[in-house]
């Protein structure tokens, strides 16, 4: 299990650096569509069938869009004024060692990896179905613990659809 | 397209419609729910814009249509949410007003499924609505 998650991870570092690196932008998209699918099989490997649907749903539309918009402009990646010196190379193995010390001290306090913290889920998971009268307890949470978050979510949904109609339409701008 | 894209998506395009209703309605029961449910129902308009172009369907029309159901999905989640303060009796924003019943049954879990109907009605009519402006955005100002 851990060997194919590991597998899967390192399959997607390397479709996000070689989006990064292509030239061809459509290819780029397309490479980067391996981080997203990536994440579903990740998803279901780890049991966690909710975000795997939500994921894969919405990363074909993103990936249609994106491909859309590139067919639409250029293909080409505009080239950029970047001058590749050793003073850059050395501030970035600066940073990398820099965050790596920080990142080993941050994971050196959690539990081991599939070894849940069950002093905060346990509230929810024991009484959740017979409280919510959900049988999906992520819905259960949702909607019923989490109430104000998922009104908080459908607001900013609401509000980001207000804000691509108002930069994108000609109606009613006059 | 093709005809070979036209026809299976003719074919396709309503399956695909009732499964995301089906995970919508089933929301607190099976994995799924308002929100995967919601983009899976924008992702069958999607299909049909794209395989049957944009000059196939009315799009300004589905436009206000689209929007109007958004922010009105949007308003039957609040309502509901104030309505639990009023009939809940307790007077608690979002509480769940409406008898329980048995866990795993269709017609549980009290207003759940009401919130999952709206937050899928949001997510589709948003998604949908997002993807209409592009492709008017196109038609309108780039020509």
């Amino acid at each position: 299990m851990e060997l194919l998650i590991i597998v899967m991870l390192v399959l997607m570092i390397g479709g996000a650096i070689f989006s990064l690196e292509a030239r061809d932008l459509l290819s780029a998209v397309i490479a980067y569509g391996i981080v997203g699918f990536g994440l579903v099989i990740c998803f279901l490997f780890l049991g966690a069938p909710d975000l795997a649907l939500v994921q894969i749903v919405v990363e074909t539309i993103t990936l249609i869009i994106m491909i859309t918009v590139i067919l639409n402009s250029t293909r080409e990646e505009v080239k950029k004024g970047w001058k590749k010196t050793t003073a850059y190379a050395v501030l970035a193995f600066v940073f990398i060692g820099f965050f790596l010390y920080f990142f080993n001290r941050a994971t050196d306090t959690l539990t081991v990896f599939g070894d849940h913290a069950m002093r905060m889920s346990k509230a929810y998971l024991q009484p959740g179905a017979a409280e919510t009268g959900s049988a999906n307890l992520v819905t259960g949470v949702i909607f019923d613990y989490r109430g104000y978050d998922t009104l908080g979510e459908a607001t900013i949904l609401f509000t980001a659809v207000i804000g691509v109609l108002t930069v994108l339409r000609l109606k009613g701008r006059k | 397209m093709t005809i070979i894209v036209k026809k299976v998506t003719q074919i396709i395009c309503g399956v695909i419609f009732l499964y995301g209703i089906y995970i919508i309605i089933h929301g607190h029961l099976t994995p799924g729910g308002g929100f995967a449910g919601g983009a899976i129902i924008a992702g069958a308009f999607i299909l049909l814009i794209l395989s049957f172009g944009s000059e196939f369907l009315a799009l300004k029309k589905e436009e206000t249509g689209s929007s109007l159901l958004e922010s009105s999905a949007i308003l039957v989640f609040l309502v509901i949410a104030v309505l639990g303060m009023i009939v809940g009796g307790v007077g608690i924003f979002l509480v769940n007003f409406l008898p329980k019943g048995t866990v795993g049954k269709l017609i549980s879990a009290g207003v759940i499924p009401l919130y999952n109907i709206a937050v899928g009605m949001e997510v589709a009519a948003a998604l949908l609505t997002i993807f209409l402006a592009l492709l008017i955005y196109r038609d309108e100002v780039l020509k």
